[in-house]
């Protein structure tokens, strides 16, 4: 990449265009385009609205269950410490969990869904579709429809109906049509795909609940605003537990939501370190992994342009992760601009070292962490024995693992 | 500077009629069958071909022409290879205008400067890329002006008279008019509609109207092309060449050689109601 000048600020992106650098942008069909200048329009609009922020506020307290706890993990901090003295250091930094793992639905998938379904409701829109993974994405949609009373629309991969089957069960005890997406390998991107042909074919009433922040702009924008409740309680409670800032931060990035909520607030404190952790599958060499970051190069799909995983010819590959929600060819663009400019470094970590950390968490501290979060806390493992004993490490743990018993278990050769 | 697809249009308004349009998937079934076909298609009528860059991921495409662009893909079509058969088509024939028809991504992958320099050698005289709104003009329509090359915009039934203006500036050849909101392939609704907004276009500029999206029989083409500057035929034409008993060249030139002759007589058979 070309050495970009450092900005003054890394949150003032993104520009009037929907740019982070050469990254971002609205790469759409023309139908969809005077949409998406409407719905621009209406965020510019309630972003200043203390009514929309008072609406956001309450149902984040009252219905999400907010804010998450900051929790220190001194057991795993105790463990990573002998691991240093077994090693013949005397590292060993404290490690805290952000816990959005226990909001309502069960990750921090909802903080997005909520804010987003108040806008559509400002727009007037009367039905709401959108994509899903690994399914927590559709079940925090479906949650919020059911809560406002708004008929519901998931597309979702085969491949992904058939391994996701108790999130395809959950969908629909909450009301949504989930409609199961055979186009391409039936992943991810081919249910992104649908979904935005079903926005093309019904832009007059639908609004598209995109759930990571990807996408056109305004999409990066609103879905980073929104999810930054975390970063923001972190920093209130990191002040309240140890009178500082972390040293580092660490989240795992599929599209990016959590991790871009995490780091947002914190861009200009140049002195925390941040690290995002891709997914290397099976290994960087060849095509199973979704490292976009770290083993793609920059394209445009799905409305933005950013790093993507695709052949010398353009066309876009499917990528593998143990983890069904990390399972997606591309990044959001404010990560891509972020490591271009190198202000967040972006690692792979291996479907082999989650599930390792998976294992780690659930005896050491009794929790059982979701596959995409045990992704930022192997990278935790890696890093926190080499810190010193006074510095501090906070990782987001997005999501809890309940969805993933029956897939660690298939790994692990348990059957159920 | 006018350009192949500007003489063309000239041809057929001073004809009296309007222009028949054909959409094939570049490479489909293979690169061999793809190129005997677009040689066929102007002795069975076609007077513009847009030719299909092949996507991994048509978000505005529907089924048939998803399908299609992953056989192509599959038989080892490449950008590359698509420029080649245009190079390839101007062999024999150079006059029928060329645009080529897609996605962003394996264009900017390419090389912007290098893909234009590339299709001007190889004969192509227009583009038309779904997902590049006015609002990236920067990326490839003001750099294909300046090669020489018609920037072709779609306008769709959410395409208002605020926005039309920001749509037609930097357009040139021919505007495609969507007949509606959807992908390729969906049944049109109401050709009456369609009517009304080519005309509501046709206040704003004085480019070659073509309407696409939908047109599958030759009593839509002649409804259409009542009106139309030109009928776009894609998903009729691709579906019968995947389903083809015998020689695709054989059925997709039937086809064509249908619906050609219903646009060409539209306005005929308008005159005589």
């Amino acid at each position: 990449m070309n050495e970009q000048a450092k900005p003054n600020s890394f949150r003032t992106g993104p520009d009037e265009t929907g740019m982070f650098g050469i990254f971002g942008g609205r790469f759409v069909a023309e139908t969809l385009m005077p949409l998406i200048l409407d719905l621009e329009k209406e965020w510019e609009a309630a972003k200043t609205d203390p009514a929309f922020k008072a609406e956001i506020e309450s149902l984040n307290t009252y219905y999400t269950g907010r804010p998450s706890p900051l929790y220190y993990a001194e057991r795993l901090t105790e463990h990573l410490r002998d691991i240093a003295k077994k090693q013949g250091k005397t590292g060993g930094a404290k490690v805290y969990f952000k816990r959005d793992e226990l909001n309502h639905t069960g990750s921090h998938k909802i903080n997005n869904c909520l804010g987003q379904i108040l806008l559509a409701k400002r727009m007037g829109k009367t039905r709401i579709i959108a994509e899903t993974g690994a399914g927590q994405h559709g079940v925090a949609t479906a949650t919020v429809c059911a809560r406002f009373g708004l008929p519901c629309v998931i597309y979702m991969g085969a491949t992904d109906v058939e391994r996701q089957a108790p999130n395809v069960f959950r969908m629909k005890l909450l009301g949504a049509e989930v409609k199961p997406v055979t186009a391409g390998h039936g992943t991810l991107k081919d249910a992104m795909n649908e979904a935005l042909r079903d926005w093309v074919t019904n832009v007059e009433d639908t609004y598209y609940l995109i759930g990571t922040a990807a996408g056109p702009h305004p999409y990066p924008e609103i879905v980073r605003e929104l999810q930054s409740v975390i970063g923001r309680e972190t920093r209130e409670q990191m002040m309240a537990a140890e009178g500082r800032l972390p040293d580092m931060l660490i989240a795992a990035v599929g599209g990016g939501s959590n991790a871009i909520g995490l780091f947002h607030p914190f861009l200009d404190d140049t002195d925390v370190r941040i690290v995002g952790v891709e997914a290397g599958g099976r290994g960087l060499n060849g095509e199973e992994h979704c490292a976009s970051i770290t083993a793609g190069s920059p394209g445009v799909l799905h409305g933005n342009r950013t790093f993507l995983l695709q052949n010398p010819d353009g066309q876009i590959l499917e990528g593998h992760s143990i983890s069904a929600g990390l399972d997606y060819p591309g990044i959001g663009p404010e990560h891509s601009w972020l490591s271009d400019i190198g202000r967040v470094e972006y690692v792979p970590i291996m479907d082999r070292e989650a599930l390792d950390a998976f294992q780690l968490l659930t005896r050491v501290e009794g929790i059982i962490p979701a596959l995409e979060p045990s992704h930022a806390l192997a990278e935790v493992i890696k890093r926190a024995p080499d810190m010193a004993q006074d510095q501090i490490i906070v990782m987001n743990l997005c999501g809890r693992g309940d969805k993933d018993v029956f897939t660690a278990a298939k790994h692990l050769g348990v059957e159920l | 500077m006018t350009t192949r697809i500007d003489r063309r249009f000239e041809t057929v308004q001073a004809e009296g009629r309007p222009a028949f349009v054909t959409y094939i998937m570049g490479g489909d079934p293979d690169y061999e069958t793809s190129l005997r076909i677009m040689k066929a298609l102007p002795g069975a009528g076609s007077d513009v071909i847009e030719l299909g860059m092949p996507f991994s991921d048509p978000m505005a495409d529907g089924p048939t022409i998803q399908a299609a662009g992953l056989r192509a893909l599959k038989a080892g079509q490449t950008l590359r290879k698509t420029l080649e058969m245009v190079r390839a088509f101007r062999e024999e024939d150079n006059e029928t205008p060329i645009v080529m028809m897609g996605y962003y991504n394996p264009i900017y992958v390419y090389g912007v400067e290098r893909f234009l320099d590339d299709a001007v050698n190889a004969g192509i005289d227009g583009l038309i890329v779904v997902d590049l709104p006015p609002e990236m003009d920067a990326e490839l329509c003001l750099p294909a002006i300046q090669h020489g090359i018609n920037f072709i915009r779609l306008a769709t039934p959410t395409t208002d008279d605020r926005r039309l203006p920001a749509v037609l500036k930097n357009t040139s050849g021919f505007v495609y008019y969507v007949s509606m909101n959807g992908i390729t392939g969906t049944a049109i609704a109401d050709t009456s509609a369609v009517n009304e907004a080519v005309a509501r276009i046709k206040g704003h500029t004085d480019l070659p109207v073509c309407v696409g999206f939908g047109v599958k029989t030759p009593e839509q083409a002649r409804a259409i092309g009542a009106s139309a500057d030109g009928v776009v035929v894609g998903t009729a034409i691709v579906a019968a060449i995947a389903n083809a008993a015998g020689d695709p060249v054989e059925a997709a030139t039937a086809l064509v050689r249908e619906l050609a002759d219903a646009t060409r007589n539209a306005r005929l058979a308008q005159a005589a109601l």
